[in-house]
This record gives structure tokens, sequence and C-alpha cells, in this order.
């Protein structure tokens, strides 16, 4: 078996190291599911203004990523890695009050949901347009470079299918080449990009192919498999963080949702439904937990029941928290008041 | 004697020097010096701070949003401004939404080789200030004299936010001074670049040049002609083209970028709206035709305003 990094930089093996990880990943996992199913009933109850974008089924290759990376990496998540932020240390309260337009927000009401994040402290937040992120990952790295402080660095970030058709992720990959800059990128090939599926998406036998043309190193993993997605991300982030330049990885799996919640998804093929990689990594996961690792229902059950909580709780809070307010908005877009254009006001 | 674009490569050698957060990115601006030469010898002098870019205006300016994130104070050069489109997202919806959105400061520069040159034709030509300008979260600098290139772009690498740097290629060679500034208005302030009392004409960058010919052309005639230089689009001075109009009457916008829209009518909507009882007459604008930028030099010539069709409008403005 390969060594694995936990979130602390721990050198884990086989054994109850790899237990224990395996356990802790699975937990952020559940909990990353059990908010996105509360985002969705709140969704349902019109108390969430805009779209809600679920990340079920990829919680295992997201996790992966969140737990490989340390404080002082960088991490660009897209709209499908709740798992992952909770597991690189972005606060629940960040996605509960995002989501239901606290003030207090990370965004303070002025960008919703999934685009989020705290650039400060190495969480990027997304903006819409797919594979733009990459290269602000790279001008990070670039700058620790510049500054002498990208030893034992990465840098990584998630993207779709679908956003690897983009001229951004292109030229992205390109760049990071060039700079042979410590990013890992995350393809999860979910089959569908919105409605559109892969055959219409790409022409080339396998994505993976397309890390050798970048000068990155590829990997592949089946990403229903927790285990799998945990060694190999883990893998590329080591190699990365070891200087061996940027890392590709894509993991094959199916959306387990719509696009977003507005989105029924009767167009997913059902033979892929049924087929391994329609597979639901948190059930796959818990069934490993059980068998191979002595996993009791009680424990299982202690699990979810904090989970619950801890969202709830959140949820809770949020709900009482003031919405922004348009009149104690100063509506200045630039950080040199002094240069607001005055039409503005 | 220094030029506007000496001046250039001057005050971005100043920013290396005295900021060790600075770096310029972009293409072929290193051992080579980039395309018109602004970056001459300063990947020599400052060795790992001046890179060759790949031909990839999104990861460029994606890239320098990073850095800035991450403290540092990127100057990205376009190869000419018509190219920068090619970066547009990472502008617009990038570095121009990051502080708003998140408080976090996006300290960039992006200069614009920018505006017609005689051959150049319609890839190689454009002034987009108007289309940058038009988003928040951007400043927009037009600067038309050696001293302001000069000491706007220092200002520009100084600013907290995205800055657009257009410096006009027409004025690169030509356009000299005896020395750098050593003071100067800081951005966000018009300038009088010539006081009359007869008509006001508002206009900025290469066309200031095109307008102060013209203004002297009309000298001749007996007419005193006031041109307001904007130095920057955005923010817009509105306050001192109000106060040249409340002295003259008449105003008349000139800009070389298209006409629809843009620069001249945002200035003209403003005077109407705020100082509409100051207006002796209809206020006019000149910006070029409403077709890409040609190639030909006779095209050319007729495409975008000169002092001879400057003249030709501020005289028409006159009899009204």
């Amino acid at each position: 078996m390969q060594m694995v990094q936990s979130a602390v930089g721990m050198e884990l093996g086989t054994g109850a190291s790899w237990r224990q990880l395996y356990a802790t990943a699975f937990r952020w996992m559940l909990l990353a599911r059990v908010l996105d199913e509360k985002f969705a009933s709140l969704y349902r109850a019109g108390k969430i203004h805009g779209g809600v974008f679920l990340g079920k089924g990829q919680e295992a290759l997201s996790v992966a990523l969140g737990m490989s990376l340390r404080p002082g990496d960088v991490f660009a998540p897209l709209i499908r890695d709740l798992a992952g932020r909770l597991a690189f240390g972005e606060p629940l309260l960040d996605a509960v009050r995002n989501y239901l337009g606290s003030a207090l927000g990370p965004m303070r009401g002025r960008d919703g949901n999934v685009h989020r994040g705290r650039p400060r402290e190495g969480l990027l937040p997304m903006i819409s347009h797919l594979g733009a992120m990459i290269s602000v990952v790279n001008g990070v790295l670039m700058a620790r470079r510049f500054q002498n402080r990208l030893d034992g660095m990465v840098g990584a970030t998630s993207i779709g299918e679908g956003g690897t058709s983009t001229g951004a992720f292109h030229e992205a990959m390109n760049q990071a080449g060039v700079e042979r800059l410590p990013l890992v990128v995350v393809v999860a090939n979910n089959q569908y990009a919105y409605s559109t599926p892969s055959h219409r998406q790409f022409a080339c036998a396998a994505l993976v192919d397309r890390a050798a043309a970048y000068g990155f190193e590829g990997h592949t993993v089946d990403g229903t498999d927790l285990g799998a997605c945990l060694r190999v991300v883990g893998e590329a982030v080591r190699r990365a963080r070891l200087g061996r330049g940027p890392q590709m990885v894509v993991a094959r799996l199916l959306r387990l949702c719509g696009h977003g919640e507005h989105d029924d998804a009767s167009y997913v093929d059902p033979r892929l439904k049924q087929s391994p990689l329609g597979r639901d990594c948190l059930m796959v996961a818990e069934a490993t937990l059980r068998h191979e690792h002595g996993v009791t229902d009680a424990e299982l059950a202690a699990w979810r029941s904090d989970a619950v909580q801890q969202v709830e709780e959140a949820v809770a809070q949020v709900q009482r928290e003031p919405a922004p307010d348009p009149f104690a908005e100063d509506w200045c877009a630039l950080a040199s008041r002094h240069l607001r254009d005055m039409q503005s006001d | 004697m220094i030029t506007y674009l000496e001046a250039i490569r001057l005050a971005q050698r100043r920013a290396l020097m005295e900021d060790e957060r600075v770096y310029i990115y972009g293409q072929d601006v290193g051992a080579f010096g980039g395309a018109f030469k602004a970056t001459k010898n300063l990947a020599e002098e400052f060795p790992g701070r001046v890179l060759d870019a790949p031909i990839s205006e999104d990861a460029m300016v994606g890239s320098a949003v990073g850095a800035a994130i991450a403290g540092m104070r990127p100057i990205i050069e376009m190869q000419f401004a018509d190219f920068s489109v090619c970066g547009f997202n990472q502008i617009i919806n990038q570095a121009a939404t990051l502080h708003w959105r998140t408080q976090v400061p996006c300290p960039i520069v992006i200069r614009l080789p920018c505006g017609g040159t005689s051959g150049s034709g319609p890839f190689h030509s454009q002034s987009l200030e108007s289309i940058y300008a038009h988003y928040p979260g951007l400043v927009v600098m037009t600067p038309a004299t050696v001293e302001d290139a000069y000491s706007m772009l220092l200002e520009a690498v100084a600013i907290d936010d995205p800055v657009i740097f257009c410096e006009h290629k027409l004025l690169y060679y030509h356009l000299k001074a005896p020395s750098l500034p050593t003071t100067a208005l800081p951005v966000g302030k018009a300038r009088l670049a010539r006081e009359g009392r007869h008509m006001t004409i508002v206009t900025y960058s290469a066309m200031l040049h095109e307008s102060l010919a013209a203004a002297e052309e009309l000298a001749a005639e007996g007419y005193e002609i006031e041109v307001v230089d904007l130095r920057s689009v955005k923010p817009l001075d509105t306050d001192t083209v109000i106060a040249s109009v409340a002295r003259t009457g008449r105003l008349l916008c000139v800009g070389e970028s298209f006409p629809w829209g843009g620069v001249t009518a945002e200035v003209i909507a403003r005077v109407v709206s705020e100082g509409f009882n100051l207006l002796d007459a209809p206020p006019q604008r000149l910006n070029s035709k409403d077709t890409p930028v040609p190639y030909h030099p006779n095209l050319w010539a007729a495409h975008r305003p000169t002092a001879t069709t400057i003249a030709a409008a501020a005289r028409r403005l006159l009899q009204m």
C-alpha cells in the first residue's frame, strides 16, 4: 500500500492509523452529506435564495483532496467540494452562512452558496467561469516562489470533466507545467456537465492522457472508492510537495444529484446508475468500515447523530443572524475608496 | 529627452527597484525586452522578476490575481490592448470582483499598449478604455503625457486595486519631455491642458494632442479653446469638466474609441444631468467611426478623430 498523508502531514500506512484516517475521512463525508441534504431541504422550503449545488457521490474524491492538504497550502474548491472544504478547515458556519445569506458570512451577502472562501487563509472563492481558478492557484504558488516560501507547499484545485473543455483550463494547465508548480488538479469525471454527456464533451480516449501534454504526472482513480481516493490523491499531493511538478488526478464516478437542486437529472442514463460508477461512495465507505475495520452500528449511529447535531445547531444559529442591510452597504467596489467614481453615489 | 515609452520603462524599473513585491509578466518581456521594448534590460537588471509568459492572456491575469492575493504587486504587459480581451474574463470577473467579494485587495496593473497607428489594422489598434471603465472594481488610466505615463504608472503599482493602464502606442516614440516629473496630480484629477473661454474640449490619451493642435488652429481664427485632459477615465473627474463648462458654455468630447457609448458619452451624460443650465449649445462628441480600425493609412487617417476633424466639429459647435 502506498503511503498517504493526513491533514496534519502524518505519514500513514496500513493498520490502525489507516483505519483512523479512513474513519476520519468518512466522518467528513458524512458531515458534508448531512449538510448537503439540509441545504436541499431548506431550498425546497424556499429558505435559500439562488441555487443549491450538492456534492452527492463526489465526497470520497473531495475529502481525499481536502485531507491531503495542510495549513499553508492553497485550495480552490469547486461546486461539489463541501467534504473537501470541511476537511481542509473551512468552518461549517461559513457554508451555512453563505447559503442562508447571513451578513456575518465570509461573503457578507455579496456572493452566495458555493461562492465563498477565505483567500488570506488559502481557501480561494470560486467564480462561476470554469477553469478560471486554476491560474489563480498558479499565481499564489508563483508568489510563494518569489517570496522563497514555496518549499513544501502545494496548491490544489478541483474541476469536472466539462470544465476541462475551457480555454482557461488549457492555459492554466500549460502555465503550471511551464512553471513546474506544485499544483494538484483533481478532475471529477462525473459523466455529465449539467446535462451534457462526456462523449459530447471530449474526444480523447481518457482525460488523463492530457496530463503528459501539459507536463503533468497523471493518475486515475475510482472515485466511488474512498480508500483508493485517499491513496491516489494523497500520493499526487505528496509528489507535488516533494517537487515532482504538477499532478493531475482523474476520477471516474457519477454525479448522484442534479447539476443543482433545480435539476431533476432525468437525462442521466439509468444504466450508469446501475453500473459500478453509480455506487454511492458514502455507502461503499460505510460498508468497508463495517466489514474491514470493525466499526459497529452504534459507532456509525453516533457519528451520524453528531453530524446532524452540528448541522442543526449551525442552521439554528444562522437563521437568527441578520441579513445584509442595503442601507448599511457602502457600495464601493474599490479598496482605494478615494478613487471611487462619484457618479455611483 | 525622455520618450513616453522610456518613461514607462523607467517607471517599471523604479517600481522593481523600490518594491520587492513587484514583478513583470507578459509575452516577450524577458530577455527580449518586450514587443515595444518597454521592459528593455529589466530582466537582466532584476533577475527572476521579469518573466516571459506563454501566449495565455487568461492565465497571465488569473495568476496575477493569485499572486496579488499572496502579497505581490504584478505588472502584466499585454502585447497589444487588443489581446487583453483573451484575458477579459479574469480581468472583469476575477480581478475586478475580488475585493468587493472578499475584502482582500487585488493590486495588479495591466498595461495595455492601445490606440491606432498607421498600418496596424483591426487587431493591433483598439482603444478599450470604455469597455474596462464599464466594470465596477477597476481603475482605468489613460495618460497623455510623458510625465503622466511615468507618475501614473508608479501610482498604478501603489494602488490596492486592479488598474488598466492604457498607454498609447502612437505616443511611444515621438512624445518627449526634458526630464521625469518630480510632482504629479493625483490619479482621479483631470488637468487643464489649455485655458480658454469659448469652448471646452474634454479628451484624453493621444486625442489630447490632436485636440491641442485643433485649439491652436482655432486660436488663429480668434477662438480661445479650453482643453481638459481627463488623465484617468475611471474615476472620471466630473468636477473639473463641469467647472470648465461653467466658464465656456460649450462642450466637445473627443475620444479615439468606437462611438457607441463609452467615455465621451459618459462625460456628456454627466454634464447634461448635472450642469444642463451651464450649456449654451448642445454638447457634442467625436469618436472614431463605427467600423473596425482600418489598415491602410488613407483609411486609418479618416477613421479616427484628427486635429482637422476636431477643429471642424469645434467650428460647428461654436456656430450653434
